[in-house]
């Protein structure tokens, strides 16, 4: 009897997952699905689900009036050079935190997670006015230093939690074996945090590969990425549903794909701590 | 060379003083135990020594050298850990040339020293395992080569054994005095187990709240305990106290006498009590003896074949020669 219970269980269970995975992915397919329609399609009511005649004028429509390799090479610097200036700012920083804690240390990681709770809007104006001083505005340096800053206390946090899982007797050994600070924590830390800082990396890069509202505001023709790509095609001229599906699935393929292939260091990375 | 001094250090964390003030002298080549029960501050003695941790006050010289303000890395000390902090991520090779490469060696006298000191702990046919594959006593070897290859001035291991099962520890306990016996380097070990203490040291250094309670060999310690904590801590089983009349009785406020200094007998001797539990080990039977309206229990330690049961009415001689005699402040008469 208990048995039976169980599969029945398993089975409502499994059906939930699926529904509401389902769910949250329905917009992801309702945009691939649309960009393979005519524009009349698109918006026809009721809308049409899989019986519609697919077509690929929308891409073709799409990359001939946008460069589609440009954006997406200024969304590979903009995304990859953040992430990595981060880390490299922020490794040093978990370090201190996890294995020489003060006092404050919980007061300075709030402190930098509020930085997270302003709304961006807020400081939009400076940074605008520092980017024009600066000559920044529409750089890829200038977005890279933008959205490393922005994404700078998650990558700190993140690390923070991993290297917490590191014992600091490892490290204690590498200072009794004459290492140096720099050399504990390049041949001892890094290597052993490897797996946090491969998770730390990815769900950062997605993390900039999507943020919409600085790379709009501080770009115009040179340094776009493929956010401002995606929001060219829902401008003056009305809204074209399948031209504007096309471009956002040409968007989000290399980031989606990319988190196909690494989902599992993803899910670790997101429940690291979690559970033991 | 390894002569190790402290003088006048003391340790605080915030507020709380967990080493008073306090001197020790470990002479190059001898095999220290800091001994006492756990958070009596024998780790965060050993971690001073080490540099892991600072002094609050006071000096620490190695070889009249002042090592007080010099980072672990520059003390030439080597240390094996509790859990052996061998590093994951290397092979045991890696994991024992770490050291040498951090000095900057030589690589080809890398690859002599790491496979001398491989040979040495029985470790050539593991060199290319991670420590992951290895059991807890190959660790703990792996710990061991690791220091070893250095060639440092001193040795400070912090409770390398506890990790392991009994049946092991036995076996590492003799292969580290013999490491010590052919190296003949200082050595400082820290341990709450007094029978590693025992079997293992040129020196004990007994520990209390971060009090030196007494520092002497292993059978100074056993024949002529400074006090009442010594008495109970040196020595397994550990010893009886009696107080009261008996005590009296040899002008002393308690006095102190080993389970293996009572004579038992089934007729005749001063005290008697009745059995309780009785421990047979084969070579020994440890009785635990009650009803003596002495102590609440009084411990005898009698050859392997003497055989008492439970409920039996004894009789119990103590040898008056080896008697430890305790004033009220747990002090010892001589």
């Amino acid at each position: 009897m208990a048995r039976s219970v169980t599969t029945r269980r398993k089975t409502i269970n499994t059906a939930l997952a699926w529904a509401i995975g389902l769910l949250i992915f329905f917009p992801i397919l309702w945009t691939i699905l649309t960009s393979f329609k005519t524009e009349g399609q698109a918006i026809s009511d009721p809308p049409v689900f899989l019986f519609f005649d697919w077509t690929l004028e929308n891409y073709a429509i799409v990359q001939e009036r946008s460069n589609y390799a440009r954006f997406l090479w200024n969304s590979i610097i903009i995304a990859g050079g953040s992430t990595l200036l981060g880390v490299i700012i922020a490794v040093p920083a978990a370090w201190s935190m996890a294995f020489v804690p003060s006092k404050r240390t919980k007061d300075i990681l709030l402190w930098m997670l509020s930085t997270k709770m302003l709304p961006a809007v807020g400081v939009l104006y400076p940074i605008y006015l520092i980017f024009i001083r600066m000559g920044l505005l529409d750089t890829r340096v200038g977005l890279v230093i933008v959205l490393m800053l922005i994404n700078l206390p998650i990558i700190v946090w993140m690390l923070y939690t991993y290297f917490r899982e590191i014992p600091g007797e490892i490290l204690e050994a590498a200072r009794m074996d004459g290492a140096t600070l720099k050399e504990e924590i390049l041949y001892v830390l890094t290597p052993m945090a490897v797996p946090g800082i491969a998770s730390t990396l990815l769900l950062n890069f997605i993390l900039a590969w999507n943020e919409a509202f600085w790379t709009l505001n501080l770009t115009a023709a040179k340094a776009g990425p493929l956010t401002a790509f995606i929001a060219s095609y829902s401008s003056p001229e009305g809204l074209f549903y399948a031209k504007l599906s096309a471009a956002s699935t040409m968007a989000i393929a290399p980031i989606l794909i990319l988190g196909w292939f690494s989902q599992k260091q993803l899910v670790r990375g997101l429940t690291f701590g979690a559970v033991k | 060379m390894g002569r190790i001094t402290l003088d006048k250090v003391t340790k605080s964390f915030g507020a709380v003083e967990v080493i008073p003030p306090l001197d020790l002298t470990i002479e190059d080549g001898e095999f220290a135990v800091f001994v006492g029960p756990s958070g009596c501050g024998k780790s965060t003695l050993l971690r001073l020594i080490a540099g892991l941790e600072d002094v609050s006050s006071g000096q620490i010289r190695i070889d009249s050298q002042d090592a007080t303000a010099v980072p672990p890395a520059k003390r030439g000390l080597a240390m094996v850990f509790q859990s052996y902090a061998l590093y994951p991520h290397m092979s045991v090779r890696k994991n024992i040339a770490f050291p040498l490469k951090m000095a900057k060696m030589d690589p080809a006298e890398i690859t002599r020293r790491v496979e001398a000191a491989a040979s040495v702990l029985n470790l050539t046919d593991y060199l290319d395992r991670r420590p992951g594959q290895l059991s807890g006593g190959q660790r703990q070897r792996v710990a061991i080569g690791r220091s070893i290859v250095r060639e440092p001035a001193a040795f400070l291991f912090d409770e390398p054994l506890s990790n392991l099962d009994a049946a092991l520890r036995v076996g590492m306990r003799l292969e580290i005095s013999e490491l010590h016996k052919r190296l003949a380097t200082t050595m400082i070990y820290v341990t709450h187990d007094q029978v590693e203490a025992m079997t293992m040291a040129d020196k004990i250094v007994v520990l209390q709240a971060g009090v030196i309670e007494q520092v002497g060999s292993p059978l100074e310690l056993y024949r002529t305990p400074r006090n009442k904590f010594v008495a109970g801590f040196i020595g397994s089983p550990t010893m009886n106290f009696i107080e009261g009349p008996e005590a009296a009785k040899y002008n002393a406020h308690t006095v102190g006498i080993r389970p293996e200094h009572i004579d038992v007998s089934e007729t005749e001797g001063p005290w008697s009590g009745v059995v309780g539990v009785s421990e047979h080990l084969g070579s020994d039977t440890f009785f635990h003896i009650h009803e003596t309206g002495l102590a609440e229990t009084i411990t005898v330690r009698a050859g392997g074949e003497v055989g008492f049961n439970h409920g039996d009415r004894i009789h119990l001689t103590p040898r008056e020669d080896v008697m430890h005699r305790f004033d009220a402040e747990g002090l010892r008469i001589e």
